[in-house]
């Protein structure tokens, strides 16, 4: 999109110092999401120098080559099938799309170490397939799941929803106007796609697929499981066998500066133009593309799909709860770590909502490079490994703030650290949909600052805001290792009962407290897909 | 947009009573535990962290309650991390108590000088074998390295004497290990330091050439093992309890090693009090009651995973061989620790870890 005089001004308007509370609570927030950063570097340093030849040890560049092709293909994955999905649901006439869409979206509840074990019931060298298959096949052997193929799926499944449910919303939202235009101008479908469609969602696709890699880089449940030695699982094999912490620090050095080029990818990916449009926008549904003979084969495809991400995890914990059934008789519901997850979750997702939109308007409106900095400052405790936060904050609370050391709010603050880039999401997409002259014609209308702030603004990007909540409601429901560490004694939590039952192989009393957790995350998911069906952004 | 605000709304609402609720049982919670506390005899408070797990120990920690009017409040968690979190709190650590599933764990934080000397009382319960010789830490339960193996694919007969004899062609395919845990690393380093590293080099070399399986830890060795996805496991002796919860009629059993092989490893789960201890009588009669008669009883008659007791006189789990008859590498635990570094090397560097 070519910039119009307009566009230009509205630049150099939005350049305008931003007010001071705004840039100190901004500042505030980012620097105490990364104390993490701090600690490490304090550890690093503490040891003594031969730690530091963990860098060069025998294995080490192969770690990081691991790391990197696990993380990019988990990425490509996660954008491919999650914007196909995205299209196919909100923009062709696939029958059952309705169902579909929120079908495809409900794997981002199954936390990863369970889709890892389900996966690995099913697919593993002797689960549900296999048994299937010998019957009457007599099939001894199937592929082996194990290694980088299975970290691969299991990771795929957990993040590309994602993907799929930020460009949802975007194809949702976006002016239908626009590729109408394209299309009466005489270009061709596949051109308007890739003209008009592709540049409007790319902020989102973008946002999706930095989650989705910042994801395959902290994640340690389904690279355990499965067996594939990332960064992050070597970091925690590092603190379980040597005790030595020195070296374990160093390797989430390292990871950090992987995140930083991953970080730098994506800024590059979003550099050009506005994604905002100037006016209300056509208040209509767009026009469905017909698929024309297509349209079973993607139906087909797609089921396929929701069978494989959301139907194998579901059968085999099903099984698991029959199992559990007939071994130990009726099953008592988990109703107090249930209330744990949802009380801690609903507070973590608020916390971080709040924490996040002076961020989120800091660079958004007053956009110079130490803003946009600022914001991608925040973003890099979420690539660090669950355990290394929480030691960090071991480390802070026990040492430097004993009244709040293993106390809720403790445990919350970790949750905001760790998933605040989910609720920056949120936010910063929503906020860049919303043209600053709507915001500038209320200055001149007279509103204070805050008038204008929460009468347009927030109102205008509400629904953004609390799909960033939602998110972080549910990365918060799945959280384990920092939840382990940090929570008061006695609290439990249905991630906790999930480990508590698999550490000690009963994995048949782990359905229960996972069926539990993805039954209470799944109406959540309803409100991240189905919000966006009316006009949003239209002024009331 | 109306109808979006209600629905918007309606969301918030929600979740807001949800939070409610949640804060308003766990502050129920709270109080109630608070009154329990109160009611206990002196309103002692003993705080422990546990790497052991939930599911086997808290029958153990609700008799000491009921023994003495102590209340306990348990941290459970994975046991090494446990001791980076010890090691991170420093001396502002709450724990009074470690309940540590192995040696090293244990001997970590007593290396950084967090943990106290034991009374002599307490260390003279259990064989000098299965504590620390600087006497910081004391062995509660022993576990034994052993090959389990699929009935219904190998006959007890046909299974070596020896580790060492797993290099065999035969087993080519057929083994399972858990090369990243904890237990199976302490048991390379036990033969590293019996037989020495060349030879425990060429031993591993041997299983790589014999394509073992690997798996994340001893539990899902056990479960390859009953789907007869291999044949023979190195584990510990109480996995085998722990799949039989979950699958009464798996075909599996242990096959015990000959004595003084350098696979027979006798390892212990154990207990130490920390230097920062507030609680320190309460902590020492938690300590005490752990190596008692009654508590060590407990591993035979009531522990789901029938771990051998160490107190001298207390006779293991029926079924099992006396622990007296289960001769392992001449090796005191405490150099398992210092020796884990060597064996981490040795691992990645014949492709265990890699």
């Amino acid at each position: 999109m070519s910039e119009t005089p307009a566009a230009v001004r509205t630049r150099v308007r939005t350049r305008r110092r931003p007010p001071l509370p705004l840039t100190a609570a901004a500042v505030t927030v980012v620097g105490l999401t990364l104390l993490p950063l701090v600690y490490l570097v304090v550890r690093a340093t503490s040891g003594g120098r031969e730690a530091w030849s963990v860098l060069t040890r025998r294995g080490t560049a192969e770690l990081l080559l691991d790391t990197g092709v696990l993380v990019a293909t988990v990425t490509v994955a996660a954008v491919v099938l999650g914007v196909a999905l995205a299209w196919l649901v909100t923009r062709t006439d696939i029958p059952g799309r309705r169902t579909l869409g929120i079908a495809a979206a409900l794997p981002l509840v199954i936390p990863s170490y369970v889709a890892a074990l389900a996966l690995l019931g099913a697919f593993g060298p002797r689960g549900l397939l296999q048994q299937l298959l010998a019957g009457p096949f007599g099939i001894e052997r199937i592929p082996e799941i194990y290694g980088f193929p299975g970290a691969v799926v299991a990771l795929t499944l957990s993040t590309y929803p994602y993907v799929y449910i930020l460009t949802a919303a975007a194809l949702r939202n976006a002016d239908p106007a626009l590729e109408e235009a394209s299309a009466s101008l005489g270009r061709s479908p596949l051109a308007t796609f890739s003209r008009v469609t592709i540049p409007v969602v790319r902020p989102a696709v973008a946002a999706g697929a930095l989650l989705a890699a910042l994801y395959a880089l902290a994640d340690f449940g389904a690279v355990s499981l499965m067996q594939y030695t990332s960064l992050t699982r070597a970091i925690y094999l590092q603190y379980r066998s040597l005790f030595d912490r020195t070296p374990a620090a160093i390797l989430a050095l390292v990871l950090i500066a992987l995140t930083v080029i991953v970080l730098a990818l994506e800024a590059r990916s979003r550099r050009a133009g506005r994604y905002h449009t100037l006016g209300p926008g056509a208040a209509r549904p767009p026009r469905l593309v017909s698929l024309g003979r297509w349209r079973w084969p993607a139906f087909g495809a797609v089921t396929l799909t929701v069978l494989l991400f959301l139907g194998v995890p579901l059968t085999v914990l099903g099984y698991w709860l029959e199992r559990a059934i007939s071994l130990r008789g009726p099953l008592e519901l988990p109703w107090g770590p249930a209330l744990g997850s949802l009380g801690t979750a609903t507070a973590a997702a608020a916390a971080a909502a709040v924490a996040a939109l002076p961020i989120a308007i800091l660079a958004g409106r007053h956009r110079t490079r130490f803003t946009a900095t600022l914001e991608r400052l925040a973003y890099m405790p979420n690539a660090l490994p669950g355990i290394v936060i929480a030691l960090s904050l071991v480390f802070f609370g026990a040492r430097y703030a004993s009244p709040v050391y293993q106390t809720l709010g403790l445990l919350l603050f970790a949750y905001v650290v760790r998933f605040l880039p989910e609720a920056l999401a949120g936010s910063s997409s929503a906020l860049a949909a919303i043209d600053p002259k709507v915001e500038e014609a209320a200055r001149g209308l007279g509103r204070s600052r805050v008038g204008v702030l929460l009468t347009v603004t927030l109102p205008l990007a509400r629904s953004g805001i609390l799909a960033g909540a939602a998110l972080v409601f549910l990365s918060t429901m799945k959280e384990l290792p920092a939840t382990l560490l940090l929570r008061p004694i006695g609290f439990e939590s249905l991630a906790t009962e999930i480990w508590k039952e698999t550490a000690v192989g009963a994995y048949s009393q782990a359905a229960l407290p996972a069926l539990s957790l993805i039954a209470l995350s799944a109406p959540l998911v309803l409100v991240l897909v189905t919000r966006g069906r009316g006009i949003d952004t239209a002024p009331g | 947009m109306g109808r979006h605000r209600v629905k918007v709304a309606a969301a918030l609402a929600a979740l807001l009573a949800t939070a409610g609720l949640a804060a308003g049982c766990g502050g129920g919670d709270e109080a109630t535990q608070n009154e329990a506390t109160t009611a206990q005899e002196g309103g002692t408070t003993l705080t422990v962290y546990s790497g052991r797990e939930e599911e086997i120990v808290e029958p153990l920690f609700a008799s000491f309650e009921e023994a003495t009017g102590i209340a306990v409040e348990v941290r459970y968690g994975d046991s090494a991390e446990l001791a980076a979190t010890i090691a991170e709190e420093g001396d502002g650590s709450p724990a009074d108590v470690f309940f540590a599933q192995d040696a090293g764990a244990l001997g970590a934080v007593a290396a950084t000088g967090l943990l106290a000397e034991l009374p002599a009382g307490i260390l003279e319960r259990v064989d000098e074998r299965y504590r620390a010789s600087d006497g910081r830490w004391v062995g509660t339960s022993g576990r034994v390295r052993v090959l389990a193996y699929n009935t219904d694919a190998v006959a007890e007969d046909d299974l070596p004497g020896s580790v060492l004899e797993l290099t065999d062609p035969r087993w080519k395919g057929k083994i399972g290990l858990p090369p990243t845990n904890a237990s199976f690393q302490a048991f390379v380093t036990a033969m590293r330091l019996s037989i020495g590293d060349e030879e425990t080099r060429r031993w591993l070399e041997g299983i790589k050439a014999n394509e073992p399986k690997l798996y994340e830890k001893n539990g899902p060795v056990l479960e390859a093992l009953a789907a007869g996805e291999i044949e023979v496991g190195l584990v510990n002796h109480y996995y085998l309890y722990l799949l039989r919860e979950e699958q009464p009629d798996a075909p599996v059993e242990n096959h015990f090693l000959d004595p003084g092989d350098p696979g027979a490893l006798v390892n212990v789960a154990g207990v130490g009090i920390l230097t920062g201890s507030t609680e320190l009588d309460a902590a020492t009669r938690f300590v005490e009651f752990l190596v008692s008669d009654a508590g060590q009883r407990f591993y035979a008659e009531e522990a789901e995973e029938a771990e051998y007791p160490l107190v001298a006189g207390i006779a293991p789990r029926e079924g099992l061989p006396p622990l007296d008859s289960l001769v392992g590498p001449d090796i005191a635990l405490d150099e398992l620790g210092a020796g884990l570094e060597a064996t981490l090397e040795l691992l990645n560097e014949v492709g265990f870890t890699s």
